[in-house]
């Protein structure tokens, strides 16, 4: 196949796939006007449920991000028994479908499950809740700082660390110092993975969320929601919304992709 | 560190903004209302007419709709609710099972219902297959559409209708689940719940919908190519509403159930096509009466119907899907 | 002296206490978010006991959703082997105009919401489609939901290893009188399988569980074209918790063992290229 036969099939195929949906998105949003855009944008449920998202994802991501530095620092630097088990283990959100996240915290945390009926009794309700759509998005957005800054700790290697600590630094001194400046990048790129699952989370929170509109509907349920109710034009809204977010997320991703497969 | 301290101002902002949004609303008292999928549209007209009356004021809902098997359940495992709608009876008697509506609830001059409907079929603009009642739907050229009656409760009064207008007409009760088994041989498609079998059928599936008369007057408003046909024979669709025994806002959720019955809600109602429980309204909103209109009580009632046709292992409709199945 | 030696011990005690803390913490996180609640599932799914999990995995609709989920997932690893490896290539040997942009765009699935996705397949491919395409209530449109989702993960695997590639070898064999279809079949192509299996693999299972992208295209018809996860969540409404966790486990059973044999496969691969 000649060269420009191999282009033009790879990008045709980019653009049927790719391209002109997401376009079309654009274009079935303002269809009707920019008037009828902001109309839907603006409405209180999509405006709450743009809340909610983000409220959301500035629980997530954060508690992620934490465990996801401390958890590559115990897999790399502490090689502890079973250390590939958890390698394996954190990655195990990316092999499961989201609806099964969703029952697996139905089972746990709704009425008659393990914890349910105790937290129940306690006045704490995590099912049909926004506790419920934090953790069921914390689940499905866990892996991803992990992923990133494990490869960059294993790659530097810790004799900075070790030359820190005998000069007679703390361990918190060595890690804010001389760890984290190390392995900026590798966090910062998977702090953008781990937003970017977040604020897209569908799967997981249809089944925990009880769609309580303008409590407990995501922007994302918030689109399924108009395209039951006939509004297209408010379904194509939110979803420009979201495709603005994600086009942001891609721009932040190569702008802090680890070098080597940038080009 | 620059760095560190723009992000935390950043987060900062965006925490105070929440909080604001919070403080905003905490003049209200919150109510949750879970509905069953059809009068999402129209719930949410009332919820912000309510807000509008002295009764009303400083009440904020928060609405939840879904197929209304599927809202009962979760109600029973959970969900918050001050005040429940159902498409049928036996959604409502679920709820009072688990102790958490009333036994009373259906005393009173409506029986607890709020709205009427009838059932009828939903055909493509200018009805190509030229359906006329139920025979039309055992055709072998016809594809059928109705949602899941283990799920959804408009697949239930879908059931009753075709089974009770073929009693109706005269037919032994053999007789008549043989047409139940004939029509749902010519179904192509099972959604979950009324609304969604409505999405399907208005996105190309199908020849005939069966479905709340409501439901195609909406879809009709809305622009889509059908129409519908009322058979002569056909049940009418009772909805019940309730406020929960656990509602923490007993007086603003009865205030809200009994706006419901006003006249001017049952005139909203009426112009979305459901027929109003209030009869001065009903007069005027003139909707047809189809000649052999029945009642679910004329077939048995939802207590015994529920268990003889729709439970899930001994149920005549888990036979007939049973069947259906195994002989695919 | 015994100061210094004191001091030298000291950090390195310290540290060691740290790193427990950090230990457990990621482990308390990682068990409470993601352990536990998997736990619940498998547990769950034996509470009718064999005969009820045989019941529930056996039921002619969960068969049907099965024999669809893996049969597509497969169609999916297959195009994205082939597409995969062509968009890698252009990206990496070839040169144009907007190559970077182009580049860039390749993880937009990453960063799109799935139900959004749908959405957009909907609006090109859909009942309204402006180019007469209509693949929705379709096996087709799964396939297509499918392809979109996972298409940057073999693009993402084969790049780096293509950027790597020492190009001397495929020049000598040119120069020794190879086509290029030869040169890559065996030279290049060796090469990159065991980039192109790890891929495969990834996007497998995330085909294989995939739900906003699919639900709204593919008009969910049970025995037609109702995936897995969809399955699964009509369960999980009608309250059939037991039957929905048995057919998780039977999703996630599958999912493993073909990730075993497809990292079994590139394990081969890569033994097989020296």
């Amino acid at each position: 196949m000649s060269r420009y036969g191999l282009r033009v099939v790879a990008l045709g195929y980019l653009a049927a796939l790719l391209l002109v949906p997401v376009a079309m998105v654009f274009r079935r949003a303002f269809g009707d006007g920019v008037g009828a855009f902001w109309e839907a944008i603006s409405r209180p449920e999509a405006v709450s449920a743009f809340w909610v998202t983000l409220t959301v994802a500035l629980i997530a991501v954060p508690a992620n991000t934490v465990f996801g530095v401390l958890c590559s620092l115990a897999i790399v630097r502490r090689r502890f028994r079973g250390h590939g088990i958890v390698n394996s283990a954190v990655d195990l959100p990316l092999a499961l479908s989201p609806v099964v996240v969703g029952l697996s915290l139905v089972l746990v945390y709704g009425r008659g499950g393990w914890l349910g009926d105790w937290l129940a009794e306690h006045g704490i309700r995590v099912v049909f809740s926004l506790p419920g759509m934090v953790l069921a998005t914390m689940f499905v957005s866990l892996p991803f700082v992990v992923r990133e800054v494990v490869p960059v700790l294993r790659e530097i290697g810790d004799e900075q660390e070790q030359a820190a600590s005998t000069l007679g630094a703390s361990p918190w001194q060595t890690f804010w110092r001389v760890t984290l400046p190390a392995i900026r990048w590798g966090v910062a790129y998977g702090v953008v993975l781990t937003t970017a699952r977040a604020l897209g989370e569908f799967g997981a929170v249809a089944v925990v969320s009880g769609r309580i509109i303008g409590r407990t509907e995501t922007l994302t349920l918030h689109v399924e929601d108009r395209f039951q109710s006939f509004d297209l034009v408010g379904a194509y809204a939110a979803s420009v919304v979201l495709a603005l977010l994600a086009l942001l997320t891609l721009f932040a991703m190569n702008l802090f992709k680890p070098k080597e497969d940038a080009r | 560190m620059t760095r560190v301290a723009l992000l935390l101002s950043v987060l900062l902002v965006a925490a105070l903004a929440a909080a604001g949004r919070a403080a905003l609303h905490a003049a209200d008292e919150e109510l949750t209302l879970v509905a069953y999928s059809t009068p999402r549209e129209t719930y949410g007209e009332l919820v912000r007419l309510f807000a509008g009356t002295p009764a009303g004021r400083d009440v904020a809902f928060g609405e939840s709709y879904g197929s209304s098997g599927e809202q009962s359940r979760a109600v029973v495992g959970g969900l918050p609710a001050d005040v429940v709608a159902f498409s049928l009876a036996p959604d409502m008697t679920r709820l009072v099972d688990a102790g958490l509506v009333a036994e009373d609830w259906a005393d009173g001059r409506h029986a607890g219902m709020v709205t009427h409907s009838v059932v009828v079929l939903v055909v493509r603009a200018g009805n190509p297959k030229r359906i006329r009642g139920w025979d039309d739907l055992v055709r072998p050229d016809v594809e059928v559409l109705t949602p899941n009656p283990f799920s959804s409760g408009g697949a239930r009064w879908n059931v009753m209708a075709a089974y009770g207008a073929k009693r109706e007409e005269g037919a032994s009760h053999e007789e008549a689940v043989a047409f139940l088994e004939a029509l749902f041989r010519n179904v192509s498609v099972q959604d979950k719940s009324a609304r969604e079998s409505l999405q399907t059928f208005a996105g190309g599936k199908g020849d005939v919908l069966i479905a709340y008369e409501n439901e195609a007057i909406l879809a009709r408003d809305k622009g889509e190519p059908l129409e519908y046909v009322l058979p002569e024979r056909t049940i009418l669709i009772e909805n019940p509403v309730a406020v929960t025994a656990e509602s923490e806002h007993r007086a603003k959720a009865e205030a809200f159930v009994r706006f419901l019955r006003s006249a001017p809600a049952q005139r909203v109602f009426a112009d979305a096509g459901y027929r109003p429980v209030l009869r001065s309204v009903a007069r005027e909103a003139a909707f047809e009466t189809p000649a052999g209109l029945f009642t679910i009580e004329d077939v048995g009632g939802w207590d015994e119907v529920q268990e003889r046709f729709f439970d899930r292992e001994t149920g005549i409709m888990a036979d007939v899907q049973r069947r259906i199945g195994e002989s695919r | 002296m015994s100061s210094v030696a004191a001091e030298a011990r000291r950090p390195v005690a310290v540290r060691r206490r740290g790193g427990s803390l950090s230990l457990g913490i990621s482990m308390g996180y990682l068990s409470l978010i993601v352990l536990l609640p998997l736990a619940a599932v498998v547990w769950r799914s034996t509470e009718a006991g064999a005969a009820g999990f045989w019941a529930a995995v056996s039921a002619p609709q969960a068969v049907a959703a099965l024999q669809l989920t893996v049969a597509v997932a497969f169609g999916v690893v297959a195009v994205n082997a082939v597409m995969g490896t062509a968009i890698a290539w252009v990206l990496v040997r070839d040169s144009f105009r907007g190559k970077s942009l182009v580049n860039a765009v390749i993880d937009l699935p990453f960063a799109l919401p799935t139900i959004v996705a749908g959405l957009t397949l909907l609006a090109l491919y859909g009942p309204r489609s402006p180019v007469g395409i209509d693949l929705a209530y379709t096996k087709l449109a799964v396939l297509l939901a499918l392809l979109f989702v996972t298409l940057p993960f073999v693009v993402r695997t084969v790049q780096p290893v293509l950027l790597e590639l020492d190009r001397d070898m495929e020049e000598a064999a040119a120069s020794l009188g190879a086509g290029r279809a030869e040169v890559f079949r065996r030279i290049v192509f060796p090469n990159l399988l065991p980039a192109i299996l790890s891929g495969s693999a990834l996007a497998f299972a995330r085909a294989i569980g995939e739900f906003g992208a699919v639900v709204l295209i593919s008009g969910n018809v049970p025995f037609d074209t109702e995936v897995a996860s969809v399955y699964i969540f009509g369960l999980i409404e009608s309250d059939d918790l037991t039957g929905a966790a048995a057919v998780s486990v039977l999703l996630l059973a599958v999912s493993f063992a073909v990730l075993i044999l497809i990292g079994a496969l590139r394990r081969w691969a890569t033994r097989h290229d020296s």
